[in-house]
């Protein structure tokens, strides 16, 4: 190329100069184009030689690719499945019940890994000292060892030497853990329980209902309306109210031994229960140190201004300490949601039925379609971080700082 | 005016219940009703669970020994831990099924490594004095001569180059390397790269008449020391020694492990186990991921739209999905891409998954710091007319990623928790041999020692990397104290 090209290093003149002879492989901007042209070939060559070697590669393995396969009858077992299951399923069928199993372990254990994450990380902060080196040493011991790990010491060296359902340990008479699993309570809806929910519904639509205009009162008028005490009376009287007038239809049916198993109750099995032990130990000590860094991200002026107002420490921690927090605290907490999600795959490694262990493992074996499987599971994970993040968003967005 | 005291008395010491051992009680356990109440829960939450424990790990644990009959009774305590299977099969965990009698290989290995890395990471802690670094060197120099003695020339001469390096190169690098100053920028860098191919081939072909087995190798470090000659010419003995250290040492541990020249025996990687299987994956994972994480959010802010486009599509694809995902598709489908008949070891392809992983988690990082360098750093640089690598080099980088240190050690130790999972593709790190060795009939149903023995050697591996990363963190925190 021989070609002289105006330096555009130079910047916007303000009157025109004579641009200066530049050679065409000094000017960024033809280096540019001719860089982006040669990784773009790059890639475009390695795809087609990939696509066709895996191609090639498959039709000599006889592997038909496409998705047929999701028709056809999977011929094995699922241990545990949230809908209807046989061996006479289809692969489609295997797909979503995997799927199910995954949103169901990840759901609870992110629950409950961000309860005991918020109450570790204020255990991090406590002026006592012994509780607050209590929850440092935990959340040091946790994180620094890998999660597959503690999956298996859960599933391994605690779940399985387990005693059988006679000698189960017994919790109150109404939680059994033995080598079954987790055996827990169910409740028991008889005839009238829907006027029950009923009532739950409509007491928590009144609680935000009442807090809606407990906070529009306090706006226009500056009085406080007693919101948390009717809420408390609303949640708890009205359902109660549900419950005398319809003869308590909803009870707990408790667990109990028959024989040589449980009857009642819902049995978790142990691979479920390792799981969600362990995901949500090991994550809570994460949400911990998060919950940890955002409160002492407040600003001490913010919490003595407070003070100096008059505010009551409860109020304070309410008030200015816990919405400024939650803003810091938000973004990395969603990231430990979606780890959380990510590393329920490690099912695969105790057995759990999840996705990975029954689409991407045992269905993937059996037909031998790889790329269509490895495909789509990738991408519901994909799909499921991206929902996960957007409702974060979302959220983080209302609780940002609305500057003027 | 004899009343007013000339001297002045002595202070009184603060009343014994705000100071001493007293005062600390107060001030930290019992300082309210809740404060006090809580201390008990804490104190109860810890009587219920300390001593069954220590007596389970310490006190009433099986230590003397060599058979499962040690733990159980009559001669043990079957209520103790049984420490007598980890101190068994301690050589198993870890170096896998690697022979035993070659095992001294990885030790030397792993000797040169702390050697050459405890300085660059640890400087300061020998006092300002006796500051030269070469004095670890010692012990695996020491050793060469025992080397010589036990296993012949061969390894010896291997180790004595790699230690005799830094210090020729970086006498040698000041005087040759200089190429004429009209060259220009391109001149220059196309013949390093030339020399160094070059260089490359002839190290090949030298170790091919020679017959010394491991061409690629020689090749390799041929290659890298002529490119690193010109290129380091005027630095300091701690650069050359960092660069020895990313360029030459994986080539020099990677002939001491799989052998096959320098009378060495070659040891196949199906092989390589145990901890020292996890450490070679750490350690490649991290050094691998990092530039390419590096070279990933470099093209995320790029102005090129194509490369943007497909480092964002990279790294939001990777970042959504699983590790064990990856791990099956390198796996499973990465052999289906290559043609025909080509077989990639199952080791390459676990280290490729690891690496591509953590290179978007880094990548990440990194541009982190890149956004957090003010725009008039990049302006200044380009003012004093720098080159776009010249001025990451010396200006944009070594500020953006001091600043994400934190960012970079948490990947780090994510990465060195997570090569545990290439159990899952059956490859025998710590915790795949651990399973092995409790399917053993000789040793049923010691788990918990198992995976308890498993959790400290982890535990101490990433607390020790937190630890040295804060250290490092505070030696770099130059201006912005």
């Amino acid at each position: 190329m021989s070609k002289r090209f105006p330096n555009p290093r130079l910047g916007p003149a303000d009157e025109p100069r004579p641009s200066l002879p530049v050679r065409a492989v000094n000017n960024p901007r033809v280096r540019a184009v001719c860089i982006q042209v040669a990784v773009f070939a790059v890639l475009v060559f390695a795809l087609a030689a990939a696509v066709f070697n895996t191609a090639h590669n498959l039709r000599k393995a006889g592997i038909a690719s496409g998705f047929e396969f999701l028709g056809h009858v999977s011929g094995f077992d699922i241990g545990q499945s949230l809908i209807e299951y046989s061996r006479s399923s289809t692969y489609a069928r295997v797909f979503v019940v995997g799927l199910l199993n995954t949103l169901l372990v990840s759901t609870v254990s992110i629950f409950f890994s961000t309860l005991i994450g918020f109450f570790l990380g204020i255990l991090r902060l406590s002026p006592n000292w012994l509780l607050n080196r209590m929850a440092l040493v935990y959340v040091e011991v946790v994180r620094n060892v890998p999660l597959l790990l503690q999956v298996f010491f859960w599933y391994i060296a605690i779940l399985s030497p387990l005693p059988g359902p006679r000698q189960a340990i017994d919790f109150f008479g109404a939680v059994f853990l033995c080598n079954r699993g987790l055996i827990i309570p169910r409740p028991v809806l008889d005839e009238g329980s829907r006027w029950v929910i009923l009532a739950v519904v409509v007491a928590v639509v009144g609680v935000v209902g009442l807090k809606i205009w407990g906070d529009r009162r306090q706006r226009l008028t500056g009085r406080r309306a007693p919101v948390l005490l009717l809420s408390l009376l609303l949640v708890a009287g009205l359902p109660m109210i549900a419950m005398v007038a319809t003869g308590y239809p909803v009870r707990w049916e408790l667990p109990n031994l028959k024989g040589f198993n449980f009857l009642g109750g819902i049995t978790l099995q142990p691979e479920f229960t390792a799981l969600v032990l362990a995901l949500t130990l090991y994550t809570a000590g994460f949400i911990a140190e998060n919950v940890r860094a955002g409160i002492q991200a407040v600003p001490t002026g913010q919490i003595e201004a407070a003070r100096s107002l008059g505010f009551r420490p409860g109020k304070i921690l309410r008030l200015v300490v816990i919405p400024q927090a939650m803003r810091v605290i938000i973004p990395p907490l969603t990231s430990q949601h979606l780890t959380l999600v990510k590393n329920s795959s490690l099912a695969v490694v105790i057995g759990y039925p999840d996705l990975m262990a029954v689409f991407a493992g045992t269905a993937l074996n059996q037909t031998g379609q790889a790329v269509e499987i490895i495909a789509i599971t990738m991408l519901v994970y994909l799909v499921i971080s991206l929902v996960i993040s957007a409702v974060m968003n979302v959220y983080d967005r209302k609780m940002a700082i609305r500057e003027r | 005016m004899s009343y007013v005291k000339t001297v002045r008395t002595r202070d009184l010491p603060p009343p014994p219940t705000e100071s001493g051992l007293i005062g600390w009680l107060r001030h930290n356990l019992f300082s309210s009703w809740l404060n006090t109440s809580m201390t008990f829960v804490g104190l109860a939450v810890l009587l219920w669970t300390l001593p069954p424990f220590l007596g389970w790990a310490l006190f009433k644990a099986n230590w003397l020994g060599d058979s499962q009959n040690a733990c159980v009774q009559p001669m043990g305590n079957p209520d103790g831990a049984c420490w007598v299977f980890i101190k068994v099969r301690f050589g198993m965990l870890m170096y896998g099924f690697y022979p035993e009698v070659d095992r001294w290989r990885i030790d030397y290995a792993f000797l040169l490594l702390a050697a050459s890395a405890g300085p660059l990471l640890m400087a300061g802690l020998l006092s300002p004095k006796h500051r030269d670094e070469r004095i670890l060197m010692v012990v695996p120099s020491l050793a060469v001569p025992v080397i010589l003695a036990l296993h012949g020339a061969g390894p010896a001469s291997l180790a004595l180059a790699y230690l005799a390096a830094p210090t020729l190169l970086s006498r040698l690098g000041t005087r040759t390397g200089k190429l004429p100053p009209s060259t220009g920028f391109f001149g220059r860098a196309s013949a390093i790269v030339a020399a160094s191919i070059l260089a490359y081939w002839a190290g090949v072909l030298a170790a091919q008449t020679l017959q010394t087995g491991l061409e690629g190798v020689i090749g390799l470090v041929a290659g890298f020391l002529v490119f690193l000659l010109p290129t380091l010419r005027r630095s300091s003995s701690a650069m050359w020694r960092l660069a020895l250290l990313l360029t030459v040492y994986p080539c020099i541990a990677y002939a001491f492990f799989i052998g096959g020249g320098f009378g060495l025996r070659y040891v196949e990687t199906d092989l390589w186990g145990g901890m020292f299987l996890t450490l070679v994956l750490a350690g490649v994972g991290i050094t691998a991921s990092f530039p390419i994480g590096v070279l990933l959010a470099l093209g995320r802010r790029s102005n090129m739209p194509v490369i943007r486009a497909l480092c964002i599509g990279f790294i939001e694809l990777i970042r959504g999905v699983p590790l064990i995902s990856v791990l099956f598709m390198v796996s499973v489908m990465l052999p289906l891409t290559l043609p025909e008949g080509t077989h990639i070891n199952k080791l390459l392809r676990a280290l490729v998954g690891v690496s591509l992983f953590y290179a978007a988690y880094m990548a990440e990082v990194v541009r982190g710091g890149l956004q957090a360098i003010p725009r008039g750093q990049y302006e200044a640089a380009e003012a004093l007319g720098f080159r776009y690598w010249k001025s990451l080099r010396l200006v944009i980088l070594p500020q953006a990623l001091r600043l994400v240190i934190p960012g970079i050690t948490n990947t780090v130790l994510g990465l060195a928790k997570d090569t545990t999972l290439v159990a899952v593709i059956n490859l025998m790190d710590l915790l795949g041999i651990l399973k092995s060795a409790l399917a053993d009939s000789n040793w049923l149903g010691f788990t918990k020692e198992a995976y308890v023995f498993a959790g400290l050697a982890f535990w101490v591996i990433c607390f020790g990397i937190s630890r040295t990363s804060m250290r490092l963190e505070k030696r770099l925190r130059y201006g912005n104290r």
